[in-house]
């Protein structure tokens, strides 16, 4: 298979309320996902997660930059998006809300199966098809649950109704929104493992959504971290997560209940509201390197020298100036 | 992934299965609704008679050449109603004149609820001009005064049955139109249409299979209302003169009864009944209408 | 204390097209006021089914056995009026999934306020505006948030903005489903110390409900792990997290992946086997076929909750014979 990559370009988008202040939701990122890579996408509640892979499937427009497929910018016609969804799937964030109230089981992994004719494209019958992406997202029997409806399920099983839905559509890339959060451990690690065996034997590429920081550390290649719209560091998650470089970084790690050789920080200050977003780092409002005094140094930085964009590509990168200093330092 | 052998029974037999079971779960509710049971029952009796009116009343009954009573007579055990100015018996009007009532009536809300559907999921679906206009329009029908309309078109187009029900069906769609507008806006923003477009969904299918089967509900539990509106508004004209002279419909009945003064006469026989019926039909359409909004609430279903 | 719920042998069985479905089998379980109770287990367990008979929630096609008692009362057999008392200010629940239950066309502050204008008519309007902020911003949310739709508020927020409706009345159980799953750690932490503090101050009987025993661990004073629709294991919160005597709580215990343990790269942690289907529930202990210490016994006979000396309780036939 040839490989295709999924990028994002300095891409932001802003959501405008009647007379009200501009919300910058995602504010010029670059990401990119290719076939056969997982990457995690990590970042506290309201960070622009959704937004940004909304955007990156043609579902919001972005205000400025792009999005791309294989270098080419994203075709939104009707007919281009349809092309592009065959290729390119999402598992929604909200499985309650996600499913059609009046359509089974059945009916909803059908979907997308009848909407592309998949069923004549593979040769196998529609049945066929739907009883298997249920039963890999861990729905076994499959007939049992054929027809009941969402309100019949329980919150777990309806997120794997979904991503059965996306799979059904064997999809060179998956955008993953949250799509383990009400699992069990049991099922969640059926389904990472699914996962990583579509990578492994399909060549599937993932971007996951997530704010899991375990189960980056258990899939993914690389990992993003995103704060207030802007990804502030990323790098092979080995990396990031073992020696993470950004003050945002350090105190998402420190809370995370199994991580015992690091001090908590919860981070205290105003709630990042994309309105308001602050001048100079974004972060710094709350820096905790800030406010103890380590970043004394580069404060004045912090407070009015804007970051630039976090390349896409390999290596491990850091927007903070703390950390720009200690490595000029370095070298 | 494991082995999966094809399901046992087709999916689709099994989903045609579970609609079934739906059909009479629906039907079980609605029956331990009395109120919506009694307005059923009336209903299907008048549906009946409609129906059956050549066996019931022969259609020479209807002609006055072949009038057998005398003027305006008091019912008897000959004309169970009494006769009409000409001579008929105002019973076999009646049953003749429930036919073209219902017909106006239904046929006028089917138009009505076509439009209205139309209009109003386009304009909650669509946003921008398409949208804006097609709720300007709504607005627009919704506030000039809806008889006098009803009076200029039904002049204009002439006196016939097809224009009474095109007169009525044309004037009374904006208030579903708005309806459906609205349920269409709060269905729009559900998850499961974005992830619809997420699975390739162009328009059509966004339409025919995720909001049509949501707003019908609401569409069936608004027809009945609409149906009396129509046969209310059906007799309102023929009582203005501009119904279609040529058959009788209860409003018909009524307008005549009036041109002959049979008020000042006291020929009560030729008004009450028609009019009894009239408030009869239009109640027990309510009184359904309510019955169903019960059955198919969703919400009444699941847990909240 | 006496108890605040009670769950007396409670059982629910779902009423389908292809059968009986026993979601919830015999649970006994209380919880006395000022008192945190965790139930955990794997998806499709029973767990949302059993909260939902607390406030007589569950939907007409579910036939609930035994008692559900709040301050005594049974809920399942209580009167309308009693009922709707109940719901409206003795308990309140977060519902699993946010955005379901919120109206997508109306902004989230006027959906905070409405249970705190019916529950007090005599407050104005700027009152129960700040007590919407106030609300808000103890779920961590600017009180401007009010003035937003729910489609423009992100997954977590919506999340929060459920919580505060659950506190708008000041109830005195709050029954929690998945409260978290859509949270970052850092909120995540947030709003545990807010439940934790209205507990601690008001003397609230709190019930979370979680796939993550990490959470419960962290908040709760007891933990129950339902399986299949029983509870399996029950006792003190730390106990049942460090030193599970069942072996699915210990299961669930264990996969939680370390960062930083290599040996957890590309391998995520998980159970073997099929989750039980309760319309065909295997034989003897349900949890057999996936049981890392299952004997012979343990296909034939079905083992009981049986409780120890020191409040701990395992339905496990190797606990039994200990
Ligand atoms: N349609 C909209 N209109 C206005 N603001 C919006 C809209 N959609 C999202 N936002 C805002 O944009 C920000 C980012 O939202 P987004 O859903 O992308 O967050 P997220 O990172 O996915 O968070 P979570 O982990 O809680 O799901 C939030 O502050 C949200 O309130
Ligand atoms: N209305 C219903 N009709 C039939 N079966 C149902 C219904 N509601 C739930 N079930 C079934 O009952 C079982 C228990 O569901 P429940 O929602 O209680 O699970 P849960 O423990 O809350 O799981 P999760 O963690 O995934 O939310 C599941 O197998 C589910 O499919
Ligand atoms: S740039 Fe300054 S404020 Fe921003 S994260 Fe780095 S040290 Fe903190
Ligand atoms: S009874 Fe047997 S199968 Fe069941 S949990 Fe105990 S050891 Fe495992
Ligand atoms: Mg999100
Ligand atoms: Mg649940």
């Amino acid at each position: 298979m040839t490989d295709t990559v999924l990028e994002a370009r300095g891409l932001s988008v802003t959501f405008g309320s009647r007379g009200g202040p501009l919300a910058r939701a995602v504010d010029g990122v670059d990401l990119s996902v290719r076939t056969g890579e997982i990457v995690a996408l990590v970042g506290e509640s309201g960070s622009g997660k959704t937004t940004l892979a909304r955007a990156l499937l043609g579902l919001e427009r972005p205000s400025a930059g792009d999005v791309l497929l294989d270098g080419a910018s994203l075709d939104r016609s009707a007919r281009g998006l349809r092309a592009f969804r065959r290729r390119v799937q999402l598992v929604l964030q909200d499985p309650a809300g996600a499913l059609n109230p009046r359509h089974t089981v059945y009916e909803s992994v059908a979907e997308g199966i009848r909407l592309h004719r998949l069923d004549s494209a593979t040769g196998r019958t529609e049945t066929d098809l739907v009883a298997e992406a249920l039963s890999s997202a861990g729905l076994r029997p499959p007939e049992r649950l054929f027809l009941r409806y969402p309100h019949e399920l329980s919150g777990g099983q309806r997120q794997r109704v979904l991503i059965a839905g996306a799979l059904a559509m064997n999809p060179q890339l998956l955008v993953a929104d949250e799509p383990v959060s009400s699992l069990d451990a049991s099922i969640r690690g059926e389904i990472l493992a699914l996962i990583l065996h579509l990578r492994d034997t399909l060549g599937l590429g993932v971007l996951v959504v997530t704010h899991d920081l375990g189960l980056a550390w258990n899939i993914a290649d690389r990992i993003a971290v995103m704060y207030l719209g802007r990804v502030v560091e990323a790098g092979p998650t080995e990396d990031v997560l073992r020696d993470p470089q950004h003050p945002y970084t350090r105190a998402l790690l420190s809370v995370v209940p199994e991580i015992d050789h690091m001090d908590p920080v919860v981070l205290t200050g105003e709630v990042p509201d994309p309105t308001r977003i602050p001048h100079g780092c974004r972060f710094h409002p709350r820096c905790p390197a800030l406010a103890d005094g380590s970043a004394a140094a580069v404060a004045d930085a912090c407070r009015g020298t804007a970051l630039p964009i976090l390349p896409a590509g390999e290596g491990h990168h850091t927007a903070c100036h703390l950390v720009a200093a200690r490595q000029g330092a370095a070298s | 992934m494991s082995a999966t052998t094809a399901a046992p029974v087709s999916a689709r037999a099994l989903a045609r299965r579970r609609r079934r079971e739906a059909w009479r779960r629906g039907w079980t509710t609605f029956r331990s609704h009395r109120a919506g049971m009694i307005g059923l029952t009336v209903l299907t009796v008048f549906v009946l008679v409609a129906l059956l009116a050549p066996l019931l009343a022969p259609a020479e009954g209807l002609e006055v050449t072949k009038a057998t009573g005398g003027v305006l007579e008091k019912p008897s055990g000959e004309f169970w109603l009494g006769t009409d100015d000409k001579g008929r018996s105002v019973l076999t009007l009646l049953i003749w004149g429930s036919r073209i009532s219902l017909f106006v009536g239904l046929m006028a809300t089917l138009i009505s609820m076509v439009i209205g559907t139309i209009i109003g999921i386009t304009s909650g679906y669509f946003g921008g001009w398409t949208g804006a206009i097609l709720f300007r329009l709504t607005e627009w029908f919704l506030v000039i005064p809806f008889l006098p309309l009803a009076i200029v078109m039904a002049t204009v187009l002439g006196r016939s049955l097809l224009n009474i029900v095109i007169v009525i069906g044309v004037t009374s769609w904006p208030g579903t139109a708005l309806l459906i507008r609205s349920q269409t806006l709060t269905i729009r923003e559900r998850p499961y249409l974005e992830r619809a477009r997420v699975l390739g969904a162009g328009s059509t299918h966004q339409i025919r299979r995720h909001i049509l089967p949501n707003v019908m509900p609401m569409v069936f539990a608004n027809t009945t209302l609409t149906v009396a509106i129509a046969i209310l508004t059906e007799t309102t004209l023929s009582f203005l003169g501009l119904g279609d002279p040529t058959r009788v419909s209860w409003g018909t009945m009524l307008d005549q009864a009036f041109g002959v003064g049979a008020i000042t006469t006291g020929a009560w026989w030729f008004i009450v009944p028609p009019g009894v019926c009239v408030v009869l039909v239009v109640l027990c359409f309510t009184l359904v209408g309510q019955a169903l909004e019960e059955v198919l609430n969703p919400r009444l279903g699941e847990r909240r | 204390m006496s108890g605040l719920l009670e769950f007396e042998d409670v059982s629910v069985t779902y009423r389908t097209s292809g059968g009986d479905v026993p979601a919830v089998r015999g649970v006994s379980l209380s919880v006395a006021a000022g008192e945190v109770v965790g139930i955990a287990g794997e998806s499709g367990c029973g767990k949302s089914t059993l909260a939902a008979t607390i406030l007589r929630l569950q939907p007409p096609s579910a036939k609930v056995t035994g008692r559900v008692l709040f301050e005594g009362e049974d809920v399942q057999t209580m009167r309308w009026g009693d009922l709707r008392a109940l719901r409206w200010a003795g308990a309140s629940m977060v519902f699993q999934g946010a955005l379901h239950s919120l109206n997508p066309v109306q902004r989230v502050g006027a959906q905070i306020a409405e249970p705190i204008r019916l529950h007090e008519e005599s407050l104005s309007d700027s009152a129960v505006a700040r007590r919407v902020g106030e609300l808000l911003e103890q779920v961590g949310l600017p009180a401007a948030r009010a003035r937003a739709y729910p489609h423009q508020l992100s997954g977590g927020q919506r999340q929060r903005v459920m919580i505060a409706m659950a506190l708008a009345c000041g109830p005195r159980l709050i029954v929690a489903d998945e409260p978290t799953t859509a949270l970052d750690v850092m909120v995540q932490a947030q709003v545990l110390g807010v439940l934790r503090d209205l507990v601690r101050e008001f003397d609230v009987g709190l019930v979370m409900i979680s796939h993550d025993l990490s959470v419960l661990a962290d908040l709760c004073d007891r933990i129950a792990v339902m399986y299949a629709g029983r509870v399996v294991e029950q006792g003190p919160a730390g106990k049942v997290f460090t030193d599970p005597l069942h072996p699915y709580a210990a299961a669930l215990a264990a996969s939680f992946p370390h960062i930083g343990d290599m040996a957890a790269r590309y391998a995520p942690s998980g159970l073997p086997g099929d989750p039980p289907d309760p319309a065909d529930l295997p034989t003897g202990c349900s949890f057999h076929p996936r049981c890392p210490k299952r004997f012979g016994a343990c296909e034939t006979t079905d083992p009981q909750l049986r409780s120890d000396s020191a409040g701990r309780a395992a339905a496990c036939l190797l606990v039994e014979g200990r």
